[in-house]
């Protein structure tokens, strides 16, 4: 059952000629992610032809290395399973089981991120010191940044799943899907980073 | 779960600031949104102008001797800065998009009222932080294109600033398209079909794809580019290894789809006005929609003919220049038809009318040069000289901002409740029409005989004909003048409207002028044909 | 009917020919000295003729309609209630996709005629390397009668100046001399930011960068002085950034080029 269909239900059971209308937050919010996601496309581009036009200098140094950046593209597609199935509990008035989901995607988020910090003190390179050094950072801290703006998002979704006097239910699960699309997305944007950045 | 839309219930009502107050509250009200965006831009366009008349001052002689050279560069760069990001771009699309939408889509507000209300007050503080940084180290000044190398070595501060006040009215524009998309998409009233929506609504609707495709782009070269400033990268510094190209090709791809976020929400609007005032329908319905399409699909792939002599490749520069051409094609027939609504009408010869036929003489005119300048060859010789810049402001002044006017007349008695006085407005048009075409006309020929654009000194041959473009841009500063009396004079003094002064068959006539909060007392009505006209008496 | 017939034949003719009038008799253009001058000034006569077709046709459509249909005082009707015209707006759709596409390809012969579409690697004999790449510029024109061998000249781009090396004389000139009939072979890089080479008497017009050299190549046919300006914000001298080129005869040419070239420097 979605959003759309638990305000479908009570606008039936509200029986007043009203000025309600259905609930397209969903909506704006892929909105909002498709713009997102041209901000990194923009990035994108902008690596890929620099990649075929600019040479790297003699003697500069970029290489990566592939352990830990697909150790975290494991992490953040379990990550996103994990999501879903705190959603599933949820909609069962699971909250409890709920938030113990979202606790360990989170979890995973923040070991996510400790990964990437650790690849980034073990480079052989700099922010600055060559242009796709340069790219590399901007890209993957843009990335970590949108990383770092999903896990609180999951804490706090996961305090607003408690029990007493949370906010968030099987009736109300707006603020849960809205948080679950943009960690599915922060993902889906890192399997693009991962083949753009690492693979090819 | 629902979601109540009535403004005044969402916040405490006895705490909500009324009459003239709420336009400086954080009021969710589109209409007083609508306005506060209008307030707020025009007075922008004043200060944008005011900088244009400092520029049209310093070439009145051919020597830099006006001001400094570097503050020249400054004042030219913020001109256009502020005249984009504040004051067409949030007029034609934050102000009467916001005012007019919920009234064509038949809702009380827009789907994101609070949305709405962020967006808006985004502006004034990048705008001031923008104005202000004149007096910090300087004000930015590598043109609004700040095209690195030079925005790296010039300034730092002011450029940061200017950056930052980019991103923060980008971010503004990007709300305000999630609104209108969500809105027109999935608020319409039952029963109204998308071919049943006003014009301008198929207008909005394509500029906010655009603003949400192509927005981003630039948010994320600015973000790039700021980089470069302060943390030594070198993205576009050649010195570190980086591609100042690539800086452009980033830039015009938000910057070219920018110019039809400026334009089609202008041809939105006149598809309105002109049926009204010439009492027929609005011609061809469904070719204008498609040919609004057709123009966004387009536009996202044309940027590079603002590149032709930077470092772009032979096979590149033709690819852009055929589908440049081929913009010619959709806009071209949105004029036509816009020429076929008014003959055999029974046209109202009024103030709203006369900028709106204005707007389309001088659209032509910059569209014409338009498709010259997207053949290559043409553009090599002109490219950065004045006739670029005679082009642009035939379409942005003489285009857009003719619309703009023609807009305030016609709505003006909607929004306020009291006619504007029809002298003061032809007047206004005469004076704004002599001198926009005084000042920008011969601009071409400057351009094309060897006068570079952004410049403060010239070949002293060209000073006769930058006297006459001085004038017509004095004229221009005039025209202000009684625009300004008949408004503030007819808010309080003018005759009053009734709820429908021009007959109007699209909803927002349809309830009192000014509208009560909820937009119609009673429900939403259904208007099926919005251009409806003849149908009923023609003699 | 059969009136206004005639009268729309009748102004459609003057339009065209008051068009036509103006794009043969009034000259907007400087002078032509290069022999990419004429090439493009064919392009602009036909622009602009079917611009004033255009243009002057549009405004007499309007103001026609503003005096013939507008509301007198007693009218309170509203006007003809039609709301489209399939055969119309399908004639003019085709017919603009036409000229534009016209005007495309006619396009596309003048570029290819200004040496547009020429390979641009390996045509210049300063190129530093076999891997060195130029991106962007233009080459040299397809006729290439009139011309003997290239004279190459490196271009040095900074604020505010522009320099001028003429390798096989070993020496840089503030002044750009070339005799007449010549074809030149530039290659330019900046030295900081952003420049433009412009000549509008040749009608050509390349952007200097830093970091990638760009090629621009004309062959000037008249002699004279004519003005190199800066086509790009540079910055506060931009204005002021301009220098000379001096075509001149042959021998005044090779005057000029002996009294200020300079002997191998063995090192």
């Amino acid at each position: 059952m979605t959003t759309l269909d638990s305000s479908k239900e009570i606008q039936k059971n509200n029986s007043e000629v009203n000025e309600n209308h259905d609930d397209f937050r969903m909506f704006g919010l892929i909105t909002f992610l498709i713009a997102d996601g041209m901000t990194f496309a923009g990035f994108f581009a902008a690596y890929l032809t620099y990649k075929a036009v600019n040479p790297l200098p003699d003697g500069a140094i970029y290489e990566l290395e592939l352990p830990i950046p697909t150790l975290n593209t494991v992490l953040l597609l379990v990550s996103s399973a994990t999501f879903h199935k705190a959603g599933k509990a949820l909609l069962k008035d699971k909250n409890i089981n709920a938030q113990k989901w979202l606790f360990f995607t989170a979890f995973l988020g923040i070991i996510f991120l400790i990964c990437q910090l650790f690849e980034y003190f073990h480079l052989p390179f700099g922010l600055t010191d060559n242009l796709f050094a340069s790219t590399f950072y901007a890209l993957t801290g843009f990335h970590g940044l949108h990383v770092t703006l999903g896990t609180l998002m999951i804490l706090i979704i996961a305090w607003q799943t408690r029990i007493k006097g949370g906010r968030i239910t099987s009736q109300n699960v707006f603020p849960f899907e809205a948080v679950e699309l943009y960690w599915h997305f922060v993902d889906g944007i890192w399997v693009i980073l991962f083949i753009i950045l690492y693979l090819l | 779960m629902t979601i109540s839309i009535d403004p005044q219930k969402t916040n405490n009502e006895s705490l909500q600031p009324k009459g003239w107050l709420r336009y400086f509250s954080f009021s969710l009200d589109h209409k007083v949104i609508g306005i506060q965006y209008l307030v707020c831009g025009f007075i922008f366009y004043l200060v944008g102008g005011t900088l244009a008349s400092a520029i049209r001052i310093e070439l009145a002689s051919p020597m830099s001797d006006f001001m400094p050279r570097d503050v020249y560069n400054q004042v030219l760069t913020l001109h256009g800065t502020i005249m984009i990001f504040l004051w067409i771009v949030p007029v034609v699309n934050g102000a009467f998009g916001n005012y007019l939408i919920p009234f064509y889509v038949g809702a009380r507000d827009m789907a994101f009222p609070r949305l709405n209300a962020v967006a808006f007050w985004l502006i004034p503080p990048s705008g001031l932080m923008l104005v202000a940084s004149y007096f910090v180290e300087g004000a930015a000044q590598a043109g609004w294109t700040a095209y690195p190398p030079l925005s790296i070595t010039t300034p730092h501060s002011g450029q940061i600033i200017w950056i930052l006040s980019v991103l923060l009215l980008g971010g503004s524009s990007i709300f305000g398209g999630i609104n209108f998309i969500a809105t027109i998409i999935k608020l319409r009233r039952p029963g109204l079909k998308l071919m049943q929506l006003p014009m301008y609504c198929w207008a909005m609707l394509g500029t906010s794809l655009l603003v949400v495709l192509s927005t981003p782009v630039l948010a994320g070269t600015l973000i790039l580019l700021s980089f470069d400033i302060i943390a030594n990268t070198g993205f576009f510094n050649p010195v570190l290894g980086g591609n100042v190209v690539v800086y452009q090709h980033l830039f015009w791809f938000y910057s070219h789809p920018a110019v039809y976020i400026m334009v089609l929400p202008a041809f939105g609007l006149v598809s309105e006005i002109l049926p009204v005032h010439a009492r027929k329908p609005l011609f061809g319905y469904t070719t204008m929609v498609f040919s609004i399409m057709g123009i966004v699909v387009l536009g996202l792939v044309v940027w590079a003919h603002h590149m032709f002599t930077s470092g772009t490749p032979p096979w590149m520069r033709l690819f852009f220049t055929i589908a440049t051409a081929f913009i010619a094609v959709p806009t071209g027939i949105k004029f036509f038809n816009w020429v076929a609504t008014l003959w055999g009408g029974k046209i109202s010869i009024n103030s709203a009318m006369l900028f709106s036929c204005g707007f389309i003489i001088n659209f032509v005119f910059g569209g014409i040069t338009g498709v010259a300048l997207a053949q290559v060859p043409f553009d090599i010789h002109v490219h950065d000289t004045y006739f670029v810049v005679a082009h642009f402001h035939y379409i942005v002044y003489g285009g857009t901002v003719f619309i703009i006017f023609s807009s305030i007349y016609h709505w003006f008695p909607k929004v306020t409740g009291k006619m504007l006085n029809e002298k003061l407005g032809i007047l206004h048009f005469v004076i704004t029409f002599i001198g926009f075409n005084l000042c920008f006309a011969p601009q071409h020929w400057l351009g094309l005989n060897g006068m570079p654009r952004r410049v403060a000194e010239y070949d002293p041959q060209f000073q006769f004909v930058n006297q006459i473009s001085s004038l017509g841009a004095l004229l221009m500063a005039i025209s202000t003048i009684p625009f300004l009396i008949n408004i503030f004079f007819s808010i309080r003094g003018g005759k009053d409207s009734g709820d429908n002064p021009w007959n109007a068959l699209t909803p927002e006539w349809l309830t009192s002028s000014p509208p009560p909060v909820e937009n119609w007392e009673g429900e939403a009505p259904l208007v099926e044909e919005p251009y409806g006209y003849g149908k009923q008496f023609s003699d | 009917m059969l009136i206004k017939k005639i009268y729309l034949i009748f102004t459609i003719s003057l339009v065209f020919a008051i068009s036509f009038w103006i794009g043969f008799n009034v000259n907007l253009l400087p002078a032509e000295a290069s022999i990419n001058a004429p090439i493009y000034d064919e392009l602009f006569k036909i622009l602009f003729i079917i611009g004033l077709i255009i243009f002057i046709g549009m405004t007499i459509a309007v103001i026609y309609s503003l005096f013939k249909f507008r509301k007198r005082n007693d009218q309170i009707g509203d006007g003809i209630a039609l709301e489209g015209n399939l055969t119309l707006e399908i004639v003019w759709t085709i017919i603009p996709s036409i000229i534009v596409l016209l005007i495309g390809l006619y396009s596309y012969n003048i570029y290819d005629r200004m040496g547009g579409m020429k390979e641009l690697n390996h045509n210049h004999e300063m190129m530093s390397s076999d891997t060195e790449k130029i991106w962007a510029g233009i080459s040299q024109t397809s006729d290439n009668a009139i011309s003997k061998n290239n004279l190459s000249i490196e271009v040095s781009a900074m604020q505010f100046a522009f320099l001028f090396n003429y390798p096989k004389g070993n020496f840089i000139s503030g002044e750009l001399h070339v005799p007449v009939d010549q074809k030149v072979s530039m290659k330019m890089e900046s030295k900081d930011v952003i420049h433009a080479f412009w000549v509008p008497e040749f009608r050509i017009k390349q952007d200097i960068i830093p970091g990638q050299p760009t090629i621009l190549n004309f062959t000037p046919t008249k002699v004279g002085k004519y003005p190199i300006i800066c086509a790009e914000l540079c910055g506060p001298y931009h204005g002021g950034m301009r220098a000379s080129i001096i075509v001149e005869e042959e021998s005044d040419y090779n005057d000029w080029f002996n009294k200020n070239k300079k002997s191998e420097v063995n090192l």
